[in-house]
């Protein structure tokens, strides 16, 4: 017993030698929506063959992965919010942003469907129905890319959510995966990313009520941080990550992520 | 009922087929914990028995500071470590964040109190016992200190397990300072914090079962020296 003990202990000491090994490797903030769908599980392994360069991801909401690289924390970004990312760019914090891929966001709710969601002709119509019906909804609220798209939502929804009071609007402050889960829990509807839907297991009644309307559209794009502002940027590896990404190679290998067969995410670097 | 058997069963084969990267996971949340609370005691058990054998002005005020700081929330703990460490930080130059010492710096800060705080009052204890004692040995300070501690330390065993217990049980510091990078920065916590966020609640719950089982099994490793130590010397 105290030998398989020793082994057991020996084996733990000497199970990572791939942290030593990664000597040569730039951080990248992103979203959890690209990390928790296993986006990245799929393309840093080929990466890392091609240029012995690991990527080491942070992922977090766009607004914090905005936040941490205006810090200098990161060396590049792949995040979805094309005003904030815009912003970033003009204040000096970022360059060369570049289109990666897109794909879509959903809208899920309960299978009895309350607010009779199901068939509405426009994604802002069946927030409407929501609003008006004051069925739960519940909302990131934690100024992700994800958050900040569901609130131009309700802008042309023409719903006040900030007026809604506690009842059926709820703002959780949160992940995308812990925002579902609160939301099978409390049978309501949210906007969520197609990638982090698919890969997500704790479904219960949820299931897709509203989707493919042009709004629900979801660009990503690459920006590396300005290596001017901060010393320690690692530009020269990032820049290496932001070309192969948005070239030939990378955007074949987005193309070819699926999970059950169904491909998640869709280049469109120019 | 069914999810708590899928989570038993997703537990026993992590720990049945030693699966590498999980190895990995409970190697660093080991290392990490175990560093952070090393350096706590080598800080905070001296001044813990300097605390309780000192007197000056504004002692009182430390000790209920220090008593207070054992109750410090570990999000806040690891943003102020984050602020301190980032690029655009003070110390941001020695690119710490992100690291595991980045979180043996923050888990060592939530675990110095109460290694502090504890073994404060076990040597003052003990120096209401033996104080007059020692005094008429006429011992120095440093031997005092020496003595204590040595005297007390069954119950500073206690403390310091109870600083690995906060140290490995900690999600909110070591997910800032860390950033739960796959390979390099994920412990235990933040993995079980991911599995859930990804709704995969088995997976989570098999990884708590597995993190509840190192700590006992730590724990009982030092009850068993303790025991063994104690009949040795009588």
């Amino acid at each position: 017993m105290l030998k398989r003990i020793m082994i057991v202990a020996a084996m733990l000491f000497c199970a990572a030698p791939q942290v030593s090994a990664q000597e040569r490797f730039i951080t990248l903030a992103s979203t959890t929506s690209t990390d928790q769908s296993g986006l990245f599980g799929h393309l840093l392994p080929m990466f890392r063959a091609e240029t012995g360069i690991w990527v080491r991801v942070v992922a977090v909401g766009t607004g914090q992965a905005l936040k941490l690289g205006e810090r200098g924390d990161a060396d590049a970004l792949l995040v979805h919010d094309r005003a904030g990312e815009d912003k970033f760019v003009a204040e000096g914090f970022g360059i060369d942003r570049r289109d990666v891929m897109y794909n879509d966001f959903v809208v899920v709710g309960p299978k009895a469907d309350p607010a009779g969601v199901k068939g509405a002709p426009s994604v802002a119509e069946a927030f409407k129905r929501i609003a008006a019906t004051k069925a739960p909804f519940a909302s990131r609220g934690d100024d992700s890319g994800t958050h900040r798209s569901e609130l131009r939502i309700w802008k042309s929804a023409g719903v006040d959510v900030k007026a809604a009071g506690s009842g059926w609007y709820r703002e959780l402050g949160s992940g995308m995966g812990p925002t579902l889960n609160t939301a099978a829990g409390m049978n309501a509807y949210a906007l969520a990313d197609r990638g982090t839907w698919a890969g997500f297991k704790n479904r219960q009644s949820l299931v897709i009520v509203s989707e493919g309307d042009r709004s629900l559209f979801n660009p990503y794009g690459s920006i590396l941080v300005n290596p001017a502002r901060h010393a320690g940027i690692k530009a020269a590896d990032a820049v290496v990550w932001h070309r192969w990404l948005t070239g030939p190679k990378g955007q074949a290998a987005i193309a070819g992520f699926k999970i059950d067969g169904e491909q998640l995410f869709f280049p469109d670097s120019k | 009922m069914l999810d708590l058997a899928a989570a038993l069963s997703s537990a026993m084969a992590l720990v049945t087929s030693l699966d590498p990267q999980m190895l990995v996971i409970v190697r660093l949340s080991v290392l990490v914990s175990g560093s952070a609370v090393l350096l706590a005691a080598v800080i905070g058990l001296p001044l813990g028995a300097l605390l309780a054998l000192s007197d000056f002005p504004g002692r009182g005020a430390l000790v209920v500071a220090i008593n207070a700081c054992m109750g410090l929330p570990p999000v806040v703990v690891g943003l102020v470590v984050y602020l301190l460490l980032s690029r655009a930080g003070p110390l941001g130059e020695f690119g710490l964040l992100f690291t595991p010492s980045a979180m043996v710096a923050a888990q060592t800060v939530l675990v110095l109190p109460i290694v502090a705080a504890l073994s404060r009052q076990v040597v003052a204890d003990l120096w209401e016992e033996y104080g007059e004692q020692l005094r008429s040995l006429g011992a120095s300070r440093p031997a005092v200190v020496a003595t204590l501690l040595w005297d007390g330390r069954f119950s500073l065993l206690t403390a310091i397990l109870a600083g690995f217990g906060r140290a490995s049980a900690e999600v909110g510091a070591v997910m800032i300072v860390g950033g739960n990078i796959n390979g390099v920065t994920r412990t235990m916590t933040t993995a079980i914090a991911l599995e859930t966020s990804k709704g995969d609640l088995a997976l989570a719950l098999g990884l708590g079962i597995i993190l509840i089982g190192l700590v006992t099994a730590v724990n009982a490793a030092v009850f068993l020296l303790g025991h063994v130590a104690r009949r040795r010397m009588g």
